[in-house]
C-alpha cells in the first residue's frame, strides 16, 4: 500500500520551492527539508492540498522552501494555528514544523493540548536543543550543565524537556524520534507520521553545526528503537522510562478518537434568527 | 416621529433579592411579558461575583419606543428580600415619586438606600406563595407588580412560558399558579403606580425580537458568514460563545474551544487563511493575549474578527461589571504599524448589525477587525426590531467578501501592490495560487525581504486598502441638528442619544453623533458633522478620556470641545450627562 508509484506523476523535487534557505552549512535541517519533499512525493500529495505551518526559529522557516501552501506563523503558536486551519479545512494534508524552543518553551502549553486534542496533524520538530536564530542560548532540551551561553554562565540547572515522555503523558497518539544523519529512515518515519491518523508527533534530532558543534557524535550515539512499535500504554510507558532520547523509530502509535468538525449543514442565519422572535 | 415620543422615559423597574430568589427570572419574564404587550424594553442585570447565589438585580425599562439605556431612577424597586441590598444600593437610584414594594414579612427599607422619599408597600407574597403548593415569592411578586403596571394576564403568562417552557411542566405548572395568584391580588391593592406614559401606544403584537447584546454579536458573526470561532472562555464574553456552538454546528461550521486565547487567536488565523470567515470573542484579559496574534493577521493579511465585550479593568479588574475602557488597547496595542479596524457597537440591537459589518470589512479587507462591546451590551437583553438584510450595505450593492484571485492568473503574487491595496487571494486547494503567509515582512510575492522598498510597499498597501476605501454612511449613527454635540462612542449612545433627544425637546438644539467606526477614523465625515458646532461634549464611560484623547491627537476636536469620562461600572445616565452639559457652558462662555 505504501510501496512507491511506478511512474510518479511528482517528483520530490517539484515540491521544493525556489527559495534558498538561511541555514548554516551542514544544518540536519536540510535533511529534513529532503525528508519532506521525499514523503510528499511517496505519497503523492497534491501540491495545492498540503499546508506547512510553522512558528519561529531556524527550522521553523521550512515552510517557505516547500512548494506547498504555507505559513510561517508567530513564536509558538504553530500548532494553535495548524489546528484552527485543519478544523476549518479538514481535506487538507497539514504539517507542522518547528524546532525545541518554539514548539517546548514558548509553544509548550500548545504541544500539550495539541497531543490531547489529536487532531490528524503531523507535527516534525527539529530538536538541535539550543536557540539557533539568536545565536545560541540553552533551550528546553538543552543538557543542565551546558555552559555556552552567555545567557546562563553556569548552565541552565533545568533538568531537559523528555518530549517524547511529555507527549505521550499529554495523550499522543503517534510519537516517533528520527535522525538527521538518517535521511532514508527519516523519510519513513514522516510518510508513517503523515499516514497516522490523529496527532502525529516525529521528534528529529537535528544537530547543530554552529552552537552544538558537539553534536557531532549523536551519530554515533544514536540506535534503532530495540522494541516493536508499542500500541500498548503500559508496555510504551515501560520504555520511555528507559529511553536514553536516542532510539529511532515509531516509539509508540495508537487509534485514539481524533476531533473533528461536523460540517453538516443543515440549517441557515435566518432559521436561527426566527427563534429570537418574541 | 415626534420629539416628546422618541424621549418617553417609559417605566424602569428594578427587582432585586439574594442568590436563588428568583430576581432574574423574574425580569426575564416581564421583560418577554412586555414585548408580548407591544413595548420595547431593555432589561439589564447586575450580578455580585460569586460562582452560584449572591445577590442579583434584575433593571427594566420598557415603553412604547425602542429603550436603548436605562433611565435616571427606578419608578418601581421590587424587593424580593433585603438581605444583599448592600451591595449594590449605588445602582439603585430612586426618586420621591418611585415605590418601593416589599415582603411584609421583611424588614423596613435598607437606610443603605438613601433619602430618596419613595413610598414603600408592604405586600403579603410570602403569606401567599406559601398557600400554593411549591409557591414561589418572585413568581407572586412578578404577577402583582404585572397587575399594577396594567398588563394583561395573557401577557405574563405567555413570559412565564417563553421564559420557562424548556424547563417543563413541573417547573411551568406550579409558576404560572404563583403569578395567577399575585396577579390576583396586584388588581386589588389600589396602587397607582408610575404607567408607562401614552400607555395606550403599545404597538400590536409585532414580530420582533427579544435578545442579549452577546446573542445579537453571535447572530451578525452568522450573518457576516463567520463559519468557525476559536475561543477561551472569559467573562463577559462567554454567553456569545455558548450560542455560537450549538449553531454554528447547524450551519455546517464549527466552535473549537482553545487552551488560551494566544492559541484562540492563532486558530481563527488558521481557519480564515483556509478560506473560512472566522471569529473569536473575549474580553480585556484575553485581548491583551491577543495583541501579537492580531499583528500575524495584519501582516499576513488574514482576515480575523475579534469581539470584545469589554469588563472594568486593568488586570482582572471587575469581571462582570461595565466600562468602556479597552479603546486605548484596541487602537494603539498592536506593535510596529500595524493599521487595522476597530468597531464599536452603539446597542443591543446594534451589536448584531456591527459585529457583521465589521465581519464584511475584515473579509474584504484582508485585516483585523476588534468589535468592542462590552458587558452591559453584552449581558443585557432588549425587545428590538429585527436586523434587516445588509444592515450598512446600499440598496442592489453586493455584500463586501473576499477578493479571491482568479486560477487563470499565472502571475499570481499574493501581496501584490493594487491600486486599492487589496491583493487578490488565493486560497489552499486552489492549484497554482501556493504562497508561504508571513509574518516577516516580505516582499509581492510572500518572500521573506528585509529590504527597504519591499517594506515600504508593503506597509503602504496595507494602511491604503483601509484609508482609500469608501465606508458610506455606517461610520458613525448621526441623530438630530444643533450647535451643540453630544459625541461619544460604543455603549454610551444609548444615554447620550436620550441626553440629546431631552434637550432637543426642551428647546435646546442638539445634535447626537455615536461613533461606529473608530479605526480607521473618518476624519473628513466626521470634521463635516462637527462644523460649526459651539459646544461639543466627548462622552465616555472610561477614566482616562480615551476617545477624546484618540481624537485630539488626529486634530479632529476644535479647541473648545470637552471631555465628560467617568469610569465604571455604574451605567451612565442620561440625567448625568445633562448635569454634564449644564456645567460645561460657564467654563466655554468664560
Amino acid at each position: 500500500m505504501n510501496a512507491p508509484c511506478e511512474t510518479p506523476t511528482r517528483r520530490a523535487k517539484d515540491y521544493r520551492s525556489a527559495i534558498a534557505p538561511v541555514w548554516c552549512p551542514g544544518c540536519g535541517h536540510f535533511a529534513v527539508l529532503s525528508a519532506v519533499t521525499k514523503a510528499l512525493a511517496h505519497l503523492q500529495l497534491g501540491q495545492e492540498r498540503v499546508a506547512m505551518v510553522s512558528g519561529i526559529g531556524c527550522s521553523s522557516r521550512l515552510p517557505a522552501y516547500v512548494e506547498t501552501y504555507g505559513f510561517h506563523g508567530i513564536h509558538g503558536r504553530a500548532l494553535p494555528l495548524a489546528s484552527g486551519l485543519k478544523a476549518a479545512r479538514p481535506d487538507l494534508t497539514v504539517i507542522v514544523t518547528g524546532g525545541d524552543g518554539d514548539g517546548f518553551s514558548i509553544g509548550g502549553n500548545h504541544f500539550l493540548h495539541a497531543c490531547r486534542r489529536n487532531m490528524d496533524l503531523t507535527y516534525i520538530v527539529m530538536d538541535n536543543a539550543v536557540y539557533g536564530m539568536t545565536k545560541g542560548q540553552a533551550s528546553p532540551t538543552t543538557e543542565a550543565d551546558w555552559r555556552r551561553s552567555k545567557l546562563t554562565p553556569h548552565g541552565s540547572g533545568l533538568r531537559p524537556f523528555l518530549p517524547a515522555t511529555i507527549a505521550f503523558a499529554a495523550g499522543a497518539s503517534f510519537i516517533a524520534r528520527g535522525f538527521a544523519g538518517d535521511p532514508s529512515g527519516l523519510t519513513t518515519l514522516l510518510v508513517a507520521a503523515i499516514e497516522h491518523p490523529g496527532f502525529a508527533f516525529l521528534q528529529v534530532l537535528s544537530p547543530c553545526q554552529t552552537f552544538r558543534p558537539e553534536q557531532k557524535d549523536w551519530k554515533q550515539k544514536v540506535h534503532a528503537s530495540t522494541v516493536e512499535p508499542a500500541s500498548d500504554p503500559i508496555e510504551a510507558a515501560r520504555f520511555l522510562q528507559s529511553d536514553d532520547g536516542f532510539a529511532l523509530g515509531v516509539l509508540y502509535a495508537r487509534r485514539l478518537p481524533v476531533w473533528q468538525p461536523r460540517n453538516q449543514v443543515s440549517a441557515t442565519p435566518a432559521d436561527l434568527e426566527a427563534a429570537f422572535l418574541r | 416621529m415626534n420629539e416628546r415620543l422618541t424621549h418617553d422615559p417609559g417605566t424602569a423597574i428594578a427587582i432585586i433579592g439574594s442568590g436563588g430568589s428568583g430576581a432574574v427570572t423574574a425580569g426575564l419574564i416581564l421583560l418577554a411579558a412586555v414585548g408580548h404587550t407591544g413595548y420595547y424594553g431593555l432589561l439589564g442585570r447586575s450580578a455580585g461575583p460569586q460562582i452560584r447565589g449572591g445577590e442579583s438585580a434584575a433593571m427594566l425599562r420598557f415603553g412604547p419606543h425602542p429603550v436603548e439605556c436605562m433611565g435616571d431612577h427606578f419608578d418601581l424597586l421590587v424587593a424580593l428580600d433585603w438581605d444583599t441590598v448592600g451591595r449594590f444600593a449605588d445602582e439603585l437610584p430612586l426618586a420621591c415619586t418611585s415605590m418601593i414594594l416589599t415582603d411584609a414579612r421583611h424588614d423596613e427599607v435598607p437606610a443603605v438606600l438613601g433619602g430618596h422619599g419613595a413610598s414603600v408597600h408592604a405586600l403579603p407574597w410570602r403569606d401567599l406563595a406559601s398557600t400554593l403548593p411549591e409557591g414561589r415569592v418572585n413568581m407572586v411578586a412578578l404577577g402583582s407588580v404585572g397587575a399594577l403596571l396594567g398588563l394583561p394576564f395573557e401577557a405574563l403568562e405567555a413570559g412565564v412560558r417563553a421564559t420557562l417552557g424548556e424547563k417543563g411542566e413541573r417547573i411551568l405548572a406550579p409558576s404560572l399558579a404563583g403569578v395567577r395568584a399575585g396577579y390576583a391580588s396586584g388588581v386589588d391593592l389600589g396602587l397607582n403606580p408610575p404607567r408607562v406614559s401614552g400607555g395606550g401606544a403599545a404597538a400590536p403584537v409585532a414580530a420582533r425580537w427579544n435578545l442579549s447584546g452577546n446573542e445579537a454579536a453571535g447572530l451578525g458573526a452568522v450573518r457576516g458568514g463567520v463559519r468557525f470561532v476559536a475561543a477561551y472562555p472569559i467573562t463577559p464574553a462567554s454567553e456569545m460563545l455558548e450560542w455560537l456552538a450549538p449553531r454554528l454546528e447547524l450551519l455546517g461550521g464549527s466552535l473549537l474551544q482553545a487552551e488560551d486565547e494566544l492559541a484562540s487567536v492563532n486558530m481563527i488565523i488558521g481557519a480564515s487563511f483556509g478560506g473560512v470567515p472566522s471569529l473569536t470573542a473575549t474580553s480585556g484579559p484575553g485581548l491583551s493575549l491577543m495583541m501579537e496574534g492580531l499583528g500575524l493577521a495584519v501582516a499576513s493579511e488574514t482576515p480575523v474578527v475579534v469581539v470584545n465585550v469589554q469588563r472594568g479593568g486593568p488586570s482582572t479588574g471587575i469581571p462582570t461589571k461595565s466600562e468602556q475602557s479597552d479603546l486605548n488597547i484596541a487602537l494603539h496595542g498592536l506593535h510596529g504599524d500595524a493599521p487595522h479596524l476597530v468597531l464599536a457597537a452603539l446597542g443591543i440591537r446594534d451589536c448584531a448589525a456591527t459585529v457583521e459589518w465589521g465581519v464584511r470589512l475584515a473579509e474584504h479587507l484582508q485585516t483585523a477587525a476588534i468589535v468592542l462591546s462590552d458587558q452591559i451590551l453584552g449581558q443585557s437583553r432588549a425587545i428590538v426590531d429585527p436586523l434587516t438584510d445588509q444592515p450598512f450595505g446600499g440598496a442592489g450593492q453586493a455584500p463586501l467578501q473576499r477578493v479571491i484571485a482568479p486560477l487563470a492568473d499565472s502571475d499570481h503574487r499574493r501581496y501584490r501592490s493594487t491600486a486599492t491595496g487589496i491583493s487578490p487571494m488565493t486560497l489552499p486547494g486552489m492549484p497554482g495560487g501556493m504562497y508561504t503567509a508571513d509574518g516577516l515582512e516580505h516582499n509581492e510575492a510572500g518572500t521573506p525581504s528585509s529590504r527597504a522598498a519591499d517594506h515600504l510597499e508593503q506597509l503602504e498597501k496595507r494602511l491604503r486598502k483601509l484609508t482609500d476605501f469608501d465606508y458610506g454612511s455606517a461610520w458613525a449613527e448621526i441623530r438630530g441638528e444643533g450647535e451643540r454635540v453630544l459625541l461619544t462612542w460604543g455603549s454610551a449612545a444609548g444615554a447620550v442619544f436620550e441626553a440629546a433627544a431631552r434637550l432637543r425637546a426642551a428647546g435646546s438644539p442638539t445634535k447626537a453623533i455615536a461613533l461606529r467606526l473608530l479605526a480607521p477614523l473618518p476624519r473628513a465625515a466626521l470634521l463635516d458633522a462637527l462644523g460649526g458646532a459651539s459646544q461639543i461634549l466627548v462622552v465616555e464611560q472610561n477614566q482616562g478620556a480615551q476617545c477624546f484623547a484618540y481624537l485630539h491627537s488626529l486634530r479632529v476636536l476644535p479647541g473648545h470641545a470637552s471631555s465628560y469620562a467617568r469610569p465604571g461600572p455604574l451605567p451612565l445616565r442620561p440625567g448625568e450627562i445633562l448635569d454634564a452639559v449644564e456645567r460645561d457652558q460657564p467654563t466655554r462662555e468664560a
